[in-house]
């Protein structure tokens, strides 16, 4: 059996194989990250959320996914209808496709590249062109409003990311991910690098058009930003995409600095506990903080919103890597070195 | 300087955001508001102005004497009222409507009336699939009332002494 796996075509259907157990269980994840996400916003808010469908509403979301199955998809008559279709398409696509990389346990990933990190990086900034494209296609004032002030926030908090990253990655000396998770053997990441670990968190909230920074959709002031002109599954795509997003930025914290599938104590009782359940564990914390935030603070305006990813954000990361790179130099610290 | 630097702190350090995450923390645990709609209701006031119904005495007899107070008093001019002697000799309404989709359930029908025969009652759940349904005549005002009446008449008691 193995042997057969070792073959070229064996090689695809595993991969297939791996994909599909990969997918799976991320589109259900994404289903009741929508349900939990009400459920979580309601008990914020004193209300109960969804309780009717299913027991405590837990077939809400299928309840919802069929509703959209059943809408009529409308296309604009003046949008450029092959981009119109393709922007959802795009945004769900690469919210998926990045996940070839993180790493669930130990070498528990699609693709275990040596340049992980780069690659996530990359898709995530692609993911702008889907929310750009759609601005573009629907020909509508507000969705094409809601598409620059997407583009323009994803590539100023872009910037800020990516050093944040850079300063795991001189602590790290690799671009694989499973080699970032495993230099945190003995101290998370989040300790050493706190201020790094809270700045990638809020970019994250930004990268992801998640409020409050997201002005992208402005509801009050844009209606809904990019996607005022989609319906149906094209709207349901978006909707997916938002949210495997935010399960993918919240996967990427959790292996940037909380360890990934480590568990919190390397000692006997807690090491029993298989490393998936640890890095779900503290994937569910990200995405709960996510949930938190939204439902705690208001949305920013859009002058905050820049003042704070370049005036705030780039200088302190900036200087927080130059400390960084200067303490593992004097140290003598720094990896491979 | 020393307000700067403490503003300067606060501010790097997150204290208000995350005192405010702190609070709807604590109100995540917090009993919740929601009532289960359909099968939990709230209490209503003997006050509370619902759906209409026109009230008979104990003997059956029915109490509107046509007097039309209603009439003139409704602002929303919702009701219409045709009377004549009833053959005993009884002035009595020969057509009671209510548009339903006039009325601004402000009560003052209610209040003009003499007798306590027009009432607002504790009923508010009446939505219909059609307008037409809602456009309330005698027949089914009364049946309201006699639908209501014991809880009508305590309404009314209890009220009795604020009036």
């Amino acid at each position: 059996m193995m042997a057969f796996f070792d073959t070229d075509i064996g090689f695809v259907i595993l991969t297939l194989l791996k994909s599909l157990a990969l997918i799976v269980p991320l589109l259900i994840g994404v289903a009741y990250l929508t349900y939990a996400e009400r459920k979580v916003m309601g008990a914020i808010q004193l209300r109960k959320g969804p309780n009717v469908v299913g027991p405590f509403g837990l077939a809400q979301p299928f309840a919802d996914a069929l509703k959209m199955m059943f809408k009529e998809t409308i296309i604009p008559a003046g949008s450029d209808r092959i981009l119109f279709m393709m922007a959802p398409m795009i945004t769900f696509g690469l919210a998926v496709v990045a996940w070839a990389v993180i790493p669930v346990n130990d070498h528990w990933a699609i693709a275990n590249i040596n340049v992980g990190i780069l690659y996530l990086l990359a898709i995530s900034s692609l993911g702008v062109y889907g929310i750009i494209i759609a601005g573009w296609a629907s020909n509508s004032k507000y969705a094409f409003l809601g598409a620059l002030r997407s583009a323009a926030q994803m590539v100023s908090y872009e910037v800020s990311m990516g050093f944040v990253i850079v300063t795991v990655l001189i602590c790290v000396g690799s671009l694989n991910l499973n080699d970032i998770v495993m230099a945190q053997r003995h101290v998370w990441f989040a300790i050493p690098l706190f201020p790094m670990f809270v700045i990638f968190f809020i970019s994250g909230l930004a990268e992801t058009n998640r409020a409050p920074f997201d002005l992208a959709e402005g509801e009050t002031e844009i209606v809904a930003g990019f996607f005022v002109e989609y319906s149906a599954m094209s709207f349901a795509l978006f909707f997916l995409g938002e949210y495997a997003n935010m399960i993918l930025i919240s996967a990427t914290t959790t292996i940037l600095f909380l360890g990934g599938w480590l568990s919190p104590i390397p000692l006997a009782p807690f090491t029993w506990v298989p490393g998936v359940v640890w890095f779900l564990l503290k994937l569910f914390a990200c995405l709960f903080t996510f949930i938190w935030v939204r439902a705690t603070f208001p949305r920013y305006r859009y002058d905050q919103l820049m003042a704070l990813g370049w005036k705030v954000f780039l200088p302190l990361s900036l200087g927080y890597l130059v400390l960084v790179a200067g303490v593992l130099e004097v140290f003598g610290w720094l990896p491979n070195a | 300087m020393s307000m700067k630097l403490d503003r300067a702190a606060r501010g790097l350090l997150m204290a208000e955001l995350v005192s405010g995450m702190a609070l709807t923390l604590r109100t995540f645990f917090k009993p919740k508001a929601t009532l289960n709609y359909p099968f939990e209701k709230n209490p209503i006031s003997p006050r509370f102005k619902g759906e209409h119904a026109l009230r008979r005495y104990p003997n059956g007899e029915e109490r509107c004497i046509a007097c039309k107070l209603c009439e003139a008093v409704c602002p929303a001019q919702a009701i219409t009222i045709e009377a004549e002697p009833r053959d005993d000799g009884s002035r009595r309404t020969t057509r009671y409507d209510i548009d339903m989709t006039k009325c601004i359930f402000c009560g003052l029908c209610e209040e003009a009336c003499p007798v306590d025969a027009i009432v607002e009652g504790p009923n508010f759940e009446f939505a219909t699939e059609t307008r037409e349904e809602l456009m309330y005549n005698k027949a089914k005002l009364l049946a309201n009332g006699d639908r209501w009446e014991p809880e009508l008449a305590k309404r009314l008691e209890l009220d009795a002494p604020y009036r």
